[in-house]
């Protein structure tokens, strides 16, 4: 048998280690330089050139010159109309899980659905959009439509971080709260809720970022065309959004500036979805200064 | 072979926090050299310096000289590998790997190249044979290291260290997490493992230092206040603040 | 007395209008969790059955089998929708085989080898790549991406499944990472110790230890970054060419099932088995994604109860 005793780590472990390190390193520098690079193209590309004009400006069939304005204001219209249907009954399903369930069938149930949900193709909501407000309910292609589609996509992720934030909120708390007599009722709202609502407000940026960006559900349920003239509130025109209109003028569009506009919206696509993720934090980040 | 373990002015520190002052300290070759203390005063530590293991935590700064058989640890092209596969060490907790008690004993013996199955069968064996642990593991090798019981875990670890016949044995209150028959069998494994290793060891239970080390050092705050034979150590302490301690006055 | 009496009956009315409030949030809460419930079943079910009415007039085989695909509303049309069932399993494998290692591999930067400042900035990049739309991520494939293939392969266009493979990689790269990262980072430390104890280099430590013990999270990431990309539409059709064809080179323009129902589902009348049959790809990606994250949930289960 051979002596282990005298064995040495091998040079060539050695070697592979350094290696392995090496390349590590140079993975994650390439990947954070990729990503990095990406984002300042899109805005490079687009932001310098967006005027006033182009953003609240009517888009154009035919003509250079068209703006985005009643998509920009679509997207906004039904990213806030699908967070209003969604955000009660997410958080209702959220404290429901992270409160009141007791550990039976009904609960895993339940927590299997919402994982179902959050597995299910963003466009299979779109085709059950057209199948509801196209087919069933004959209004077309519009806000309305697109919305509730969209709320639908909004309710697992927001269920799931409604969960985690009221979850993540220590024992501690509610027991002070019951201590003075407080009812479940008023300690969730005066207590818990107030103490998630950092997390609370972290998952509500992840979730309206991403629907003021998706394209699949809107393009089926809202269609590609928004209103014809600005600041158009009415729920049943048309309700294509910007994400949607970034597709449909790069490959649709017969205008001869296609190529700056899809620049252009694609940079201001890309502003407001990372203010959104962004600007939702800021107070947070400012709450949390001062409490040091 | 009195300093076969030789150290001298070491200081550590963690960022500016120090935790090692001025340690002077030798062991001998064959012997159970025990380190006690109240907790947090750097027996861990000083383990840990022995096989290098401070390394792995960042903005750590060591000073000092340690060498063992004359070979120092912190030289400039020490292999560190080797010199941890020749140092082995036992932890606190029990901690075999999500592995077959088998893979356990294995793995370090692979990892130094050892390929044949024949070779590798005769290790384990040998090395779950010094761990006394052979017997009651030798039909069930396939089973996960996990589900021994806590005890047989902890020799399972001890064989995994000594798998890749190591020349001393580091243990750092190897026996804490264990009940009292599990630890009076890893004491007797210990006494019987001296004939082979050099074995330092450190404990939170006074009695352990002194049913089974030859030598004891009594740590306070990051220095080595006292280090003597056992007997010596615990029936005529020389500082006062060894006496207190060994006494039950304070830690 | 009286006085007493009215404060004690106030109090109680009170506690009444509490305890009703109480139980009307309850059953508030219950009924929204329900909601999300008769959402998904719904969605199945309704997904299910206008989806096999495809079969009055199309056969099963010819459907799943056949690659001709030539949908239309007189005798002749054929529905074979063989070729956008390949193409999405081409087009998931490819992306799995360029995403995960480097998914795989900036998960073990980050968890085992990245210093904590570079570790805490890159961490939240890779959280907002996430929340990126996909249609920007099609724009990007589609402005640099494709003219750059087609340049390396001479060929006249870059549509195809390697375009769209290269963009969901990039796409799924930071779901796979962050979750793999996270159970990385969820290993132990005793682990580590014991193996480096033994002089395991670094390498030898993360192969042999640390990601085998992290395997089922590396797992189940892997499978959240596949649904997401068997699902993702837009930035596919925007880089894939959409041709209802089988791919012959990865660089030749074809079509995937979410690619063809966005192209097609416009265009068709309800009460069609054209539309039928785009609805029941929609269903067999549904029925996918819920098979995977069962299978993740198994996983998971397995590994709480190791
Ligand atoms: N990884 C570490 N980082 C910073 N400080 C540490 C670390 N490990 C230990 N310390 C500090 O070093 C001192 C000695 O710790 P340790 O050697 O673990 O003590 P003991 O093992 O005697 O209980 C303690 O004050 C402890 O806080
Ligand atoms: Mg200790």
């Amino acid at each position: 048998m051979q002596n282990l005793k005298d064995f040495k780590a091998s040079k060539l472990a050695k070697i592979f280690n350094q290696f392995f390190m090496v390349s590590m390193w140079v993975l994650g520098i390439i990947t954070v330089f990729f990503v990095l690079l990406l984002l300042f193209l899109i805005l490079k590309d687009g932001l310098p050139y967006v005027t006033w004009d182009f953003v609240i400006g009517l888009p154009s069939e035919i003509d250079a010159g068209g703006g985005i304005g009643p998509m920009l204001l679509n997207s906004f219209y039904v990213t806030i109309l699908s967070l209003l249907v969604s955000i009660p009954i997410s958080l209702g399903a959220g404290i429901y899980l992270a409160e009141y369930a007791p550990d039976n069938k009904l609960t895993s149930t339940i927590r299997v659905c919402v994982e179902g949900l959050s597995s299910v193709p963003s466009i299979v909501f779109g085709l059950i959009g057209i199948a509801l407000f196209v087919e069933y309910f004959q209004i077309g292609l519009t806000i309305i439509g697109a919305s509730l589609s969209l709320a639908m996509l909004n309710l697992p992720l927001l269920t799931r971080v409604s969960e985690e934030s009221i979850r993540a909120v220590p024992h501690s708390y509610r027991e002070g709260s019951y201590a003075l007599g407080a009812t479940k009722l008023q300690t969730i709202f005066k207590v818990v809720i107030p103490v998630a609502m950092r997390g609370l407000i972290t998952g509500l940026s992840l979730v309206a970022g991403r629907a003021f960006g998706e394209s699949a559900v809107i393009i089926l349920a809202g269609g590609v065309n928004a209103s014809a003239e600005m600041w158009d509130f009415s729920l049943f025109s048309p309700g294509g959004t910007l994400a949607v209109h970034l597709w449909y003028v790069q490959s649709e569009a017969i205008v001869p500036d296609a190529k700056e506009i899809a620049h252009k919206s694609a940079a201001v696509l890309l502003f407001v979805v990372l203010a959104i993720n962004l600007l939702f934090r800021i107070p947070l980040w400012w709450m949390e200064r001062k409490m040091k | 072979m009195n300093d076969y373990i030789n150290l001298h002015d070491v200081n550590l520190f963690y960022g500016t926090n120090q935790a090692l002052k001025d340690v002077k300290l030798q062991a001998a070759k064959h012997e159970i050299t025990a380190f006690i203390g109240p907790s947090g005063c750097g027996k861990s530590t000083l383990l840990r310096c022995l096989n290098r293991m401070n390394d792995l935590i960042p903005n750590v700064k060591i000073t000092g000289e340690i060498s063992v058989a004359g070979e120092s640890l912190y030289g400039a092209n020490t292999d560190v590998e080797s010199l941890r596969k020749n140092i082995g060490m036992v932890f606190q907790a029990p901690n075999p790997f999500m592995m077959s008690i088998y893979d356990n004993i294995a793995f370090g013996p692979r990892r130094f190249g050892v390929k044949s199955k024949a070779i590798l069968d005769e290790i384990v064996e040998k090395s779950l044979r010094a761990a006394v642990l052979w017997d009651e593991v030798k039909d069930q090798l396939k089973k996960s290291g996990l589900s021994l019981s806590g005890g047989q875990q902890q020799r399972l670890c001890i064989a995994r260290a000594l798998s890749v016949e190591p020349d001393v044995l580091l243990m750092d209150e190897a026996t804490a997490s264990l009940d009292p028959i599990s630890t009076m069998k890893i004491e007797e494994l210990v006494q019987q493992l001296k004939k082979d290793y050099t074995i330092v060891m450190v404990t939170h239970n006074m009695q352990q230092a002194a049913r089974v080390s030859d030598k004891t050092c009594f740590f306070l705050n990051g220095e080595v206040i006292e280090s003597a034979p056992t007997k010596t150590l615990f029936n005529n302490p020389e500082d006062k603040r060894t006496e207190d301690y060994i006494t039950g006055r304070f830690g | 007395m009286q006085q007493t009496n009215s404060t004690a009956s106030k109090m109680s009315g009170r506690h009444w209008r509490l305890m009703f409030s109480d139980q009307v949030f309850k059953w508030f809460c219950l009924f929204s969790a329900i909601v999300l419930c008769v959402v998904l079943f719904s969605i199945v079910f309704f997904m299910g059955k206008t989806g096999v009415l495809t079969f009055e007039f199309v056969k099963v085989t010819e459907y799943f089998f056949s690659l001709n695909w030539n949908p239309g509303f007189d005798e002749t049309a054929t529905y074979g929708a063989g070729i956008f069932f390949i193409g999405t399993i081409l087009l998931t494998l490819l992306t799995l085989i360029i995403s995960v290692p480097i998914s795989v591999g900036i998960a073990v930067f980050l968890a085992e080898i990245a210093p904590t400042r570079l570790k805490e900035t890159v961490r939240p990049i890779l959280d907002l790549l996430v929340g990126i739309p996909s249609v920007i991520y099609g724009f990007l494939g589609l402005t640099i991406l494709v003219p750059f293939v087609a340049k390396v392969f001479g060929t006249q266009l870059g549509d195809g499944l390697l375009a769209a493979a290269l963009v969901l990689s990039l796409m799924v790269l930071p779901t796979i990472g962050r979750i793999s990262d996270d159970s990385i980072e969820a290993v132990p430390q005793k682990y580590r110790e014991a193996a480096y104890a033994m002089g395991c280099t670094k390498l030898q430590t993360i192969f042999f230890v640390v990601l085998p013990a992290a395997r089922r999270g590396i797992v189940s990431a892997i499978i959240l970054g596949m649904t997401r990309a068997l699902g993702e539409t837009m930035a596919v059709v925007m880089v894939i060419g959409n041709v209802p064809q089988l791919a012959e080179s990865l660089v030749q323009p074809t079509s995937v099932l979410t690619s063809n129902i966005v192209m097609q589902i416009m265009a068709v009348p309800f009460e069609s088995t054209w539309n039928y049959a785009l609805f029941f790809m929609g269903f067999s990606l549904l029925v996918v994604a819920l098979l995977l994250i069962v299978f993740v949930r198994i996983i998971n289960n397995r590994s709480e109860v190791q």
